[in-house]
């Protein structure tokens, strides 16, 4: 047996073991101090529809987790890609710029700690005048400005890192102001941005939850909010293990970009 | 012969938590067109701070560098540094780093035209088979190598090069030297090396300045190399000639690089102030700076 396969099949068994433990308390949980919670065998009746057929479309909420999974993360995709795009030139600045960084510093300091609870409210009046999309804008500024931080800081001290040798080169070569830019700092940067990036996809990931189930706007996260009205709670605990493993794989994915960007 | 690099009362002052500290005082040195200078000194004494201030990398206190009539107030192609770690930018292939020094000074060539200089100059320096892999995939030697190319290609007036072979080890190094002395003969150009290795010193140079321990430093002595090029290293090392000068200067860096010689009075003049820049243009320069 070659060590590849053997480390394969340890891991397995290791993983068999966490997921078998795991099920083990769930179950002592359900049968004795939380009579409410379902069982995993009642769950995983109630969550079959789901998975079985999980593009299925039978009404606005009742859908295949995948579908699901897919309106959430059409959502996330597109407060993600405000938070970049305002994040990195923001961070650009933070990190270039001493007086600006002196200005907006303390302010980026404030407002990094919010909750996505409390910018819901604030971004849902911010779009009021939009009439029927003011759900969605709202949940997308929340998303939005929630994930900028991450990637709005590690930029920021990423452009601060950048050696000072390959400044000079630049400036041995005077290079112009956008060369300078794009040539040397972006590049140098980049593991920096990455890293802020893939912090940035985790948190938008983890807003989504909130920002459904108080917008209502169909997804995982309004699923589980409408199923523990419904007293479906089986589906609260599929949900939550849906979310965990989206947000895994995001990472990962991201982990792998990054990893890629590191060695260039 | 008129002087090609005209360094004059040269002041270098940091400023440090226990006021402000005078690294270089009154450094003067004329250099001739195609001329190549050695600069020696212990280290910490300022040589690579003189070299940086010719370099445009670091601003005159007092005093003035001119550099074929024209005073140096900031960094700029036309003089070629060779660092001594090479900094390369990781993200490009060994040819990207020379292209991007040639398409700014050959702005007007074809894409051709530069790719052969970038071309040219990598396989003078024997990386033509390397050309296209990246700093992180070339040995210190492969890179140093690379940087020398980088320099050359801007076709600089005059080429500085700070302890480029000081991380290099012996057998490396020598190759180098003699790349350097090659291209430097094709080329006709005007060098200044700061190194603490005496030999190389001797093999490389016309001239060696010998710079007294700092702070304060200045030029102590300077000696005239006499050996004939193109210079032959085994020869050089079987002349007796050569023996006497290395023991000159080591006897000058081991007992006399204390002594600092005497000067004129008075202040030497301000360097030219550069135009406070406004506006758009200070805050580019931030993103260049920074």
């Amino acid at each position: 047996m070659n060590a590849t396969l053997r480390n394969l099949l340890v891991n397995t068994a290791c993983l068999a073991v966490g997921v078998l433990l795991s099920l083990g308390f769930w179950s002592m949980l359900s049968a004795t101090v939380a009579k409410e919670l379902p069982t995993p065998a009642a769950t995983w009746e109630v969550a079959k529809p789901y998975i079985v057929e999980p593009f299925a479309k039978r009404g606005e909420q009742d859908q295949g987790i995948l579908r699901l999974v897919g309106y959430s993360l059409g959502l996330v995709a597109k407060g993600y890609l405000i938070a970049l795009i305002v994040g990195t030139p923001i961070g650009f600045l933070l990190g270039l710029s001493k007086g600006f960084a002196r200005v907006f510093d303390p302010i980026v300091q404030v407002l990094r700690p919010v909750s996505p609870l409390a910018w819901l409210p604030l971004g849902m009046v911010l779009f009021l005048s939009t009439g029927r999309q003011a759900l969605e804008n709202g949940a997308l500024f929340t998303i939005a400005i929630c994930a900028m931080w991450p990637t709005v800081l590690n930029t920021a001290v990423g452009v601060r890192a950048i050696p000072q040798d390959y400044l000079n080169v630049g400036r041995v070569l005077k290079l112009s102001r956008m060369k300078m830019l794009f040539k040397i700092m972006v590049p140098a940067t980049l593991p920096y941005m990455f890293t802020g990036f893939r912090l940035s996809l985790g948190i938008a990931w983890l807003v989504i939850v909130a920002a459904e189930m108080l917008t209502g706007r169909t997804g995982v996260g309004s699923f589980l909010w409408n199923e523990y009205n419904n007293a479906n709670y089986g589906n609260i605990i599929f949900s939550i293990l849906t979310i965990g493993v989206i947000g895994f794989i995001l990472d990962r994915l991201m982990s792998v970009a990054e990893s890629r960007f590191k060695t260039a | 012969m008129s002087s090609f690099l005209e360094i004059s009362r040269l002041h270098k002052t940091f400023p440090t938590p226990k006021g402000p500290l005078t690294v270089v005082k009154d450094f003067d040195l004329k250099i001739r067109k195609g001329e190549f200078i050695a600069l020696i000194g212990h280290s910490g004494c300022g040589k690579s701070t003189v070299l940086s201030m010719i370099a445009g990398l670091s601003d005159v206190t007092l005093g003035g560098i001119i550099l074929a009539g024209k005073e140096v107030t900031n960094a700029g192609p036309d003089r070629g540094v060779v660092f001594q770690s090479p900094c390369l930018l990781p993200w490009f292939t060994a040819f990207e780093n020379v292209m991007l020094g040639v398409n700014q000074v050959y702005y007007t060539a074809s894409k051709e035209e530069r790719r052969q200089i970038a071309e040219y100059y990598l396989s003078v320096v024997g990386l033509a088979d390397a050309m296209h892999k990246r700093p992180g995939e070339l040995s210190q030697g492969m890179r140093q190598r690379c940087g020398i190319a980088r320099a050359f290609a801007l076709s600089p007036k005059m080429l500085l090069l700070d302890e480029p072979f000081g991380m290099l080890d012996n057998l490396t190094k020598m190759e180098l030297q003699d790349v350097l002395l090659d291209l430097w003969q094709r080329d006709q150009k005007t060098a200044l090396i700061v190194t603490h290795d005496v030999d190389e010193a001797l093999y490389l140079a016309d001239r060696v300045v010998m710079m007294t321990d700092g702070p304060e430093a200045t030029v102590g002595e300077i000696f005239e190399v006499p050996f004939a090029r193109p210079r032959d290293r085994r020869a050089l090392l079987e002349d007796p000639a050569f023996y006497e000068a290395r023991e000159h200067l080591l006897h000058f860096l081991n007992h006399r690089s204390h002594e600092r010689p005497a000067r004129p009075e008075g202040e030497p003049p301000a360097p030219k102030v550069k135009p406070p820049a406004t506006g758009l243009r200070r805050f580019m320069g931030a993103l260049a700076a920074a």
